[in-house]
């Protein structure tokens, strides 16, 4: 078969690719706000844990 | 993933029938390979869940699922790239492929049935009783081309590859392709875990600053 293929080839490896960093960037984007969330309710819980009226 | 790049478009030979678009061959075989491993996983986490409930088995198996579905999904799109140029179509319901779109779908099942119960423990165990029950497609999806009459093309690898199907050179590069993308899943899995135990920690947080 000739190279005219070439665009489907192209395409198929792009399609991988593109999926692979999609994948990369979701867990990264995921895990900085989970992480950001964890130390603001950390920071919460201190910040209610010393004050007098929780008590 | 460089050095796998470097042998698919620079040192294995273009196939002599269908031209540079076997090379397709490389990732969406090794991709197939790495959704029935990740679904191999959930099947046994599950397993391991309903038995013992702990949560690291739950996370096993959710994060595997999710990385299988990526993976099947790169299969069902790059599968019609390949067919088009070879078959002429994008997409024939043959045994094979509808099976796969099958198991596709039964992860996507499971991913949503995940994000929608009521409760983490619901999730965890109905979602346990769905990653075993559809692992069973797994060995259907390999032996359709063999219990009923298939377009796709014969095995290469496995029990029932025949001997000498792939020349010397495909079969190395098609095995690199293997390891390289089987490393790939690890190494998703273990990233997957990690923010899994992110979610785990701040579900206890709330819940800690709910009382």
């Amino acid at each position: 078969m000739p190279d005219r293929n070439l665009a489907y080839l192209f395409a198929a490896f792009a399609v991988t690719w593109a999926a692979f960093f999609a994948y990369v960037f979701y867990l990264a984007v995921k895990n900085r706000e989970l992480r950001r969330e964890i130390e603001l309710l950390r920071k919460l819980l201190e910040e209610r844990d010393e004050s007098p009226s929780s008590h | 993933m460089l050095a796998d790049l470097a042998l698919i478009f620079l040192w294995v030979p273009t196939d002599a029938t269908m031209g540079i678009v076997q090379r397709v061959f490389y990732f969406h075989v090794p991709s197939a390979w790495v959704g029935f491993l990740a679904f191999f996983v959930v099947f046994v986490g599950s397993i391991a869940y309903l038995v013992k409930p702990a949560p690291r088995w739950d996370a096993l198996a959710h994060s595997a699922a999710e990385i299988g579905t990526l993976f099947m999904t790169i299969v069902l799109i790059t599968g019609p790239i390949w067919a088009r140029p070879v078959w002429g179509v994008w997409w024939t319901w043959s045994p094979q492929l509808t099976t796969s779109l099958i198991l596709w779908l039964i992860y996507v099942a499971y991913l949503m049935l995940r994000a929608y119960a009521p409760t983490q423990q619901q999730a965890a165990r109905y979602s346990a009783v769905l990653g075993i029950i559809g692992f069973v497609d797994v060995p259907i999806i390999y032996f359709a081309a063999i219990l009923w009459r298939d377009i796709h093309p014969e095995k290469v690898v496995g029990p029932m590859a025949e001997r000498g199907s792939l020349a010397p050179e495909m079969l190395f590069v098609f095995l690199f392709s293997v390891l390289t993308f089987t490393v790939l899943f690890v190494m998703f899995l273990q990233q997957r875990l990690t923010v899994r135990r992110a979610e785990d920690t701040l579900a206890q947080a709330r819940r800690a600053s709910s009382r």
